[in-house]
């Protein structure tokens, strides 16, 4: 049987805020335990919560970028569970009046084809703190500097019919939110946080199987395969004349398995309602178009002017877009290159691939892009050939410090572009080459000798020592082989 | 008299129904708030939440149907605050209290998933 995937997503972002979403004590990343965990944090009694502004702006500047409305009064409820790291005994939440309502995100497929993915809603929550199982005399530790870290939870349509389109989706909202600069999008560090829910159905059919959640999913790869592995995983038993059972289960991306999270029935009963210590929260089209005045360029208005302003092709204006930071080097390379497809080839070619190999993020390229661009430069004015070019970049890739013109001077890599100088050079070289001469005016076939028209080049190439224009060189040579 | 006890009796008993609440739901409530209770607690509280219960039923004979559900029982809304530091590591004074700690962490009874 043909078999449909169906996948929602769910996805906990952190918000770069300065401090929690309740109290005044920091959210930075990586302090020693507890030490970021405040009397509110850690639910004294007589502590009441005060709700920090800058998460309400920056949830309703990601309201405004999937094109959402925005709640003008919402109000936040209490999740009722008990869990060492959840000191109050409760989330607090938002459930019937999220800040943001129904809005959408379009991703383009690696095929070109787009599409829309709804947004159901997203609203804002606080995070909870860390346990760590490691063993402490048979005890749990439990480190609270996250607890109240400001977070929207994102809740999709199930919109999405492969892991592929899953996985578009999420790469692209990781751009949106970064490019707002609402997230640092650090997923090694729980910045972005995925709960995939996926059924499936025969092919045809519109009534919805019955879902399964994988929780916690922190990069694209594990989100991919663990989607692949639960796909697999409910045809087999559906195939097999089974049932899907609805529950929460958990992936390890190291083992490529997953399992069922043995929780309580009760576990599921949060017993919401509206909390007593915080008011509803009332915003008004004064703060909302106070947020949209310094809304940073979409990645979306960004694509559409790298192809109108830079002449770039879909798919590259699409990846230098949807990051920031690439965007940003992008833009820099190619105002010092002077080329802006020249810049971009370098930047998603060499470039990504030696930030891939050595797991770098461009902005710890130890190439600025003033410097890539001032190499480009000397390869769209032909004073590098392309192997000039790459010897360069290894250098600078390397921490050569000399200006990229000192470096082809001490080098030796320019490239030779006198044209009176490359004719003699080619008049030499074919001096001694009167048999091959011969041979290519005999040949007819224009295939044939394009093959043989390349034998005179590598020659020519090593008398110019490598340098010269090989552009020039080729027409030199047909003129002069044309007779 | 004993009529009109008569009446007030038959006039209750007409209006209002009687909200029961089992012995298995009041132990689920408290398996939720993480509340112990002794078996002989059970009986008095399944009538003592059962009158509760009772008092909301009347109040659902009420028509809300043009009423918005109530967030908060002040009229008033929540004041931001700035995303400023304000709170600073007290780390020592609060694990002074805490029953167990170690490597600047809360110790709790382990935690099985």
């Amino acid at each position: 049987m043909q078999w449909e995937v169906v996948i929602g997503l769910e996805i906990h972002v952190q918000l770069a805020t300065q401090t929690k979403i309740f109290s005044g004590t920091s959210t930075a990343y990586g302090a020693a335990p507890n030490t970021q965990a405040s009397a509110v944090d850690l639910a004294m009694p007589g502590t009441l919560p005060v709700a920090n502004e800058q998460a309400f702006r920056y949830a309703t500047m990601f309201g405004l970028a999937i094109d959402a409305d925005i709640n003008r009064r919402s109000v936040f409820e209490r999740k009722n569970y008990f869990y060492p790291d959840l000191p109050k005994g409760y989330q607090t939440t938002q459930l019937a009046q999220p800040i943001v309502g129904p809005g959408h995100v379009d991703i383009r497929l690696e095929n070109g084809v787009e599409k829309r993915v709804r947004i159901h809603h997203a609203h804002l929550e606080e995070d909870a703190g860390k346990s760590l199982h490691e063993d402490y005399h048979g005890m749990t530790g439990i480190d609270l500097n996250r607890a109240g870290t400001p977070l929207i939870e994102i809740v999709t349509e199930p919109d999405m019919r492969s892991a592929e389109e899953a996985v578009a989706f999420a790469r692209k909202l990781h751009g949106l939110v970064t490019s707002l600069g609402i997230c640092d999008g650090d997923m090694s560090q729980g910045s972005m946080r995925f709960d995939v829910n996926v059924s499936v159905r025969p092919a045809g059919t519109d009534q919805l199987g019955t879902r399964t959640e994988t929780k916690n999913l922190n990069s694209f790869r594990f989100m991919e395969a663990a989607i692949h592995h639960e796909v697999e995983r409910q045809i087999d038993i559906l195939e097999d004349g089974g049932e899907i059972v609805q529950e929460t289960r958990l992936y390890n991306g190291d083992r490529n398995e997953s399992r069922s999270m043995r929780t309580k029935e009760e576990a599921n009963d949060y017993r919401y309602f509206p909390c007593p210590d915080l008011l509803p929260v009332e915003i008004d089209d004064a703060f909302i178009d106070s947020v949209r005045a310094v809304m940073p360029e979409l990645p979306d208005t960004k694509e559409a002017r790298f192809k109108a302003d830079y002449g770039l092709s879909d798919y590259d204006a699409g990846l230098l877009s949807n990051n920031a930071a690439t965007a940003e080097y992008f833009e820099a390379t190619a105002k010092t290159g002077g080329d802006a497809k020249l810049a971009a080839n370098w930047i998603l070619g060499e470039l990504s691939a030696r930030l891939n190999a050595a797991d770098l993020t461009i902005r710890q390229s130890p190439v600025p892009a003033e410097r890539l661009g001032a190499l480009v430069q000397r390869i769209a004015d032909n004073t590098l050939s392309s192997s000039g070019a790459k010897k360069v970049f290894e250098l600078l890739w390397n921490g050569d410090e000399t200006a990229v013109d000192g470096i082809i001077e001490r080098e030796g890599l320019k490239q030779v572009s006198d044209t009176g100088e490359l004719e003699k050079l080619v008049d030499s070289v074919l001096a001694d080459m009167g048999e091959q001469i011969a041979q290519y005016r005999a040949e007819e076939d224009p295939k044939k000798r394009k093959k043989l028209m390349g034998g005179f080049m590598g020659p020519l190439m090593k008398a110019s020592k490598g340098q010269g224009n090989p552009k020039l060189l080729n027409e030199i040579l047909q003129k002069k082989l044309e007779g | 008299m004993s009529l009109d006890l008569f009446s007030i009796h038959k006039f209750t008993v007409k209006w209002r129904r009687y909200v029961a609440i089992s012995r298995e739901e009041i132990e689920k409530v408290a398996l939720l708030a993480r509340i112990r209770l002794e078996d002989s607690q059970v009986g008095a509280l399944e009538k003592d939440v059962g009158n509760i219960l009772n008092l909301v039923d009347q109040l659902q004979s009420a028509d809300t149907s043009s009423v918005e559900p109530l967030a908060h029982p002040l009229d008033a809304t929540q004041r931001l605050r700035a995303d400023e530091v304000t709170e600073h590591d007290q780390r020592e004074a609060f694990q002074r209290i805490a029953p167990a700690t170690e490597d600047g962490l809360y110790l709790v009874p382990r935690v099985i998933e």
